[in-house]
């Protein structure tokens, strides 16, 4: 098994998830240049970072690079793909997954830890929390201001592809809990096959005990487990 | 045959937009009430096309594919022969 990890001009969470996913999760992880090819791997993770500068709008300009075919090809097989902060900026502009990321309705970079509840624990992604779980995964961004129209959002809901929400400790969707003013406090979406996931927090940053959670490896543990079965 | 085009792009209305309500607070302390202020990217560029309606299709398609979010934007073309 083997997960590619997309670097991007400007990318800079590359060397963090290459990182997670081969000595903390124990599997094969390779850091592939956009220009390169993508062949011969089993999943892939869209990196955060700022990809080309945020130039004309956070993840337009990686969003239409070659590269990106192939991932929608590996998608359409059913294989996972997971894009954090920038990366999820990435799908929605490639139109992998639906609705737009923009700038923070406080205008502010968001650098915090918060607590979010997993809303859809049946993902390849999600399966081994529980369902209303409330987890801990860092967030820091500028752009993450989930946005969606009407029916974009109730087809997410009715759908269960709303993996998180950002939520108090208690577990509530409260608008003090939400650091960007997303709609619905969303942090995090699913494709309607299940097999996309794009979140605003960090996962990889939420890996290992001495960064004051392991939450964030179990999304990684469980897309390996997927591939495992696949 | 050469064409100008000028595309405006801006946020569809109703949408929040953080720092045009900055800027439009910043006026008021200067003492430059007003009712909106809306911001809007102007991209302007020149192109060979063989008719007024290939370029125009041209530059729509290009708005739909990259420099607009037709999610989030409405955009405007005005297109003219140059040179």
């Amino acid at each position: 098994m083997k997960i590619a990890v997309l670097q991007f001009g400007g990318s800079n969470c590359d060397y963090d998830v290459q990182y997670v996913l081969t000595e903390v999760v124990g599997v094969d992880a390779e850091l592939v240049w956009y220009k390169d090819e993508l062949k011969g791997y089993d999943g892939v993770v869209v990196p955060g970072g700022f990809s080309y500068g945020d130039y004309l709008r956070a993840g337009a300009i990686a969003a239409r690079a070659p590269i990106m075919n192939s991932v929608r090809k590996m998608a359409d097989k059913g294989l996972p793909v997971v894009g954090i902060c920038n990366g999820f900026q990435i799908l929605v502009e490639s139109g992998l997954l639906p609705g737009a990321l923009m700038t923070n309705r406080y205008p502010k970079f968001r650098c915090d830890r918060v607590n979010l509840r997993v809303d859809n624990n049946t993902s390849p992604f999600t399966n081994s929390f529980k369902k209303g779980q409330v987890i801990r995964i860092p967030i820091a961004h500028m752009e993450g201001n989930y946005f969606a129209q009407e029916h974009t959002l109730s087809e997410l809901n009715s759908q269960e592809r709303i993996a998180f929400r950002y939520v108090d400790e208690q577990g509530n969707a409260t608008s003090e809990a939400n650091p960007n003013g997303s709609s619905e406090n969303i942090a995090g979406i699913l494709n309607e096959q299940g097999n996309i996931l794009g979140m605003m927090p960090h996962p990889e940053r939420a890996s290992e005990n001495i960064l004051g959670s392991k939450d964030g490896k179990k999304i990684f543990d469980s897309m390996v487990e997927y591939i495992s079965s696949f | 045959m050469k064409y100008h085009a000028e595309v405006t792009i801006g946020l569809k209305s109703g949408m929040l937009d953080p720092e045009a309500t900055t800027i439009k607070k910043a006026l008021e302390h200067l003492g430059f009430p007003t009712d909106s202020l809306e911001m809007q990217k102007c991209f302007v560029l020149e192109l060979d096309a063989s008719s007024r309606d290939e370029a125009k299709s041209r530059v729509d398609e290009m708005c739909r594919r990259l420099l607009a979010n037709p999610v989030i934007h409405n955009f405007d073309i005005e297109i003219e022969e140059s040179g």
